[in-house]
């Protein structure tokens, strides 16, 4: 690793460990533990039926069925706050990892396709197949992504200037258009439109233990497969010159990664429909606090992407009462100014 | 000499021109006629003809004049307007992927109608005609909106930047439009969202009679400064030399171009697409003068709607799918295919 290290490189991780701050990673670290586990609790116990916090700590710590209150905190209000966690962390991951490895600052998994894959997946499992097992359904959503994000890169690579981060918006952009008039045509055709209305407008509320269950084995997985490989991407973000002159198998990183970004929008997807815009926020987010090592940049977007997703769904449970508003709608009112912030930058910088 | 022997390439040219227009004319009648047996109801392609000229029976007659051709007439109509907002908006951008519903005009028009009808939720005489007014008023405003935020001092406008604030500006509308989907009725919420997925299918002559003023009034004029089309493609410098006073012909023809797109959504809803696929393949057909390839790409375009709300009638008889639906099918790959091809 170390043999083959030339001046230049030496130079580009230097400027990398400068530009790299652990103590604040530390510091952000702790205090998005601390505010999501404050969130997740104020989650839990507001609602239709509004539930004090210390009820919510003895419903964990000494949970009695008898209790009305318990039970809907175990039943309900839990699998949710958890579903929306879980699905926040996987989004947000998935970008970091998309944006280290392609070193496109616009890379997100609602932007490349990968979501209007999986939901389109998901229209023609209900349309075809009815009462398929939850685990099938989430291994089809996984391919869904992995359809969705083939073409994208497909017609990206295809293309004379090769794979510039307008064009694989763009590609998506239309990717997402083509699979979406698919998938609700199928929906039409098929008469499902009703069953898959709530994965189109995004929302965790049918989240149950069930599921839980079946998709958090998968992104735990994932999550842990991305910190091990986060070191590499930290040097693939420095190009892919640079990774191979330090010795990288710059192949077996970049499939790996693909595979992690997969099972993890897929699963999310899977979950809460194609809601877009955390995996681009949360990953610049943090690598505006943290610097640019991958390490942190990955563990703190697994803490702040699942804060996201959670202060979302509770806006959007107590926004319009009983009303619930679409969380997709929710965040792309702060992902769109974003993105357009970034798009107005030029999408060089990274 | 050589002037002549440009003239009888020009003359070429010109009838190999006319010749596909009338294709595209011939297309257009046999789809309608086809279109006109499609249904519930079979008709015979004579009995078609015989209702036509006042020879039906009543039943006949309210199946074609009530139910059938108004919904035809809209989507050739739409289908035109649509198209010509494209050409005209990829000619003054230089932009090959421009498209009013990509680059969100669509969306804000969708915005506006949506709007009046969740907060005046009555359904009469009147909003018919106002309609495709809120639409141009949505889609002028959406319009103002991405050309300010993609607009940079020093740089101006960069057709790649112009698309990317135009995509975001769209699911920006779009997630509105799912917030305010949720304060509908919902019958009114069944109107909005088979309206959104572009369907003509609650359409009917009051449709066709708010809809035809726009086109009547915006087809000559833009068909009018085909030529300054012609200048604006060679390139600014070019055009200044020439005497074309750029920015102001410009805003005119953009104006124009928002209101077409505006005016279409108002009636049809969500169709994209068309207005990206049609004037590019008129490109490939008659070349880039836009005296050709202005009428050219209409009827492309009224063609593509009609076959595809025709289609999107017939596969799955008695319900239906929206054309905007089967046009996206269609029209998505194609803008890959651009997108593939296109150089930055």
């Amino acid at each position: 690793m170390t043999a083959s290290t030339g001046v230049g490189e030496l130079s580009d991780i230097a400027e990398l460990q400068k530009r790299t701050h652990p103590i604040r990673g530390v510091v952000a670290l702790i205090l998005g533990v601390i505010a999501l586990i404050f969130t997740i609790g104020l989650a839990i116990s507001l609602g239709a039926a509004d539930i004090s916090l210390g009820t919510v700590w003895t419903a964990i710590t000494q949970f009695s069925p008898q209790l009305t209150t318990h039970q809907i905190i175990h039943d309900i209000r839990l699998p949710r706050v958890l579903g929306a966690a879980l699905v926040g962390a996987s989004f947000a991951v998935a970008g970091a990892i998309m944006q280290g490895m392609t070193r496109n600052p616009l890379a997100d998994s609602g932007l490349l396709g990968l979501n209007a894959g999986a939901a389109f997946m998901l229209a023609v499992c209900f349309a075809f197949f009815p009462g398929m097992p939850y685990l099938l359904l989430i291994v089809l959503s996984f391919v869904g992504a992995a359809l969705g994000v083939a073409i994208v890169f497909g017609v990206g690579s295809l293309s004379k200037g090769g794979l510039t981060p307008m064009r694989l918006v763009l590609a998506g952009a239309a990717v997402s258009a083509l699979l979406g008039a698919l998938g609700e045509g199928i929906a039409l055709y098929y008469r499902v439109g009703q069953d898959l209305a709530f994965w189109y407008a995004g929302g965790v509320s049918g989240t149950n233990w069930g599921h839980l269950k079946i998709l958090s084995p998968w992104i735990v997985i994932a999550i842990i497969g991305a910190l091990i490989l986060s070191r590499s991407i930290t040097l693939l973000s420095l190009g892919e010159e640079i990774a191979i002159g330090l010795g990288q198998r710059t192949v077996v990183v970049k499939v790996w990664g693909m595979v992690i970004v997969l099972i993890l929008a897929g699963a999310a997807v899977s979950v809460v429909g194609a809601v877009g815009f955390v995996g681009l926020i949360v990953p610049h987010f943090t690598r505006y606090i943290v610097g640019h090592d991958y390490r942190w940049i990955i563990s703190c977007s697994v803490v702040y992407g699942a804060l996201l997703v959670v202060l979302a769904d509770l806006v959007a449970r107590i926004i319009n009462p009983p009303y619930e508003t679409p969380i997709g709608a929710l965040i792309a009112f702060i992902g769109v100014p974003f993105f357009l912030y970034l798009a107005r930058k030029g999408g060089k910088e990274l | 000499m050589s002037n002549h022997l440009l003239t009888i390439n020009q003359l070429k040219v010109r009838k190999k021109n006319f010749l596909i227009i009338g294709t595209l004319i011939v297309l257009i009648v046999a789809t309608f006629v086809f279109s006109m047996n499609t249904g519930v109801i079979k008709l015979t392609p004579m009995e078609v003809i015989r209702t036509l000229f006042g020879l039906g029976d009543a039943q006949q007659q309210l199946i074609l004049f009530q139910f059938r051709l108004p919904r035809i007439v809209i989507g050739v109509l739409v289908g035109m307007g649509l198209a010509i907002a494209g050409a005209v908006l990829q000619g003054i951008s230089k932009n090959a992927l421009a498209d009013p519903g990509i680059l969100g005009i669509n969306a804000g028009a969708g915005l506006a109608v949506m709007l009046y009808i969740s907060f005046f939720p009555s359904t009469k005489l009147a909003p018919v005609y106002l309609l495709p007014v809120l639409a141009f008023a949505g889609a002028g405003l959406t319009a103002v909106v991405i050309y300010t935020l993609s607009y940079k001092r020093h740089e101006g406008i960069t057709p790649m930047r112009l698309i990317l604030t135009g995509v975001a500006v769209a699911a920006g509308i779009s997630s509105a439009m799912i917030v305010l989907t949720l304060r509908l009725t919902p019958a009114n919420y069944q109107f909005v969202a088979t309206w959104l997925a572009g369907s003509i299918w609650g359409s009917n002559w009051r449709f066709v009679l708010s809809l035809l003023p726009w086109l009547i009034f915006l087809l000559p004029f833009i068909y009018a400064k085909s030529r300054v089309l012609n200048i604006l493609n060679l390139g600014e410098i070019t055009s200044i030399g020439l005497g074309a006073s750029i920015e102001k012909e410009r805003r005119w023809l953009l104006a124009a171009s928002v209101g077409l797109a505006g005016a279409s959504v108002s009636v049809s809803g969500g169709i994209g697409f068309v207005g990206l696929v049609a004037p590019h393949l008129a490109r490939q057909l008659v070349g880039a003068n836009h005296q050709f390839l202005l009428p050219t790409a209409a009827l492309l375009g009224g063609f593509f709607v009609l076959l595809a709300d025709t289609i999107g009638r017939s596969i799955i008889a008695p319900s239906e799918i929206p054309a905007g639906i089967v046009v996206a099918v269609f029209g998505a790959p194609y803008f890959l295919y651009l997108l593939a091809r296109l150089k930055e």
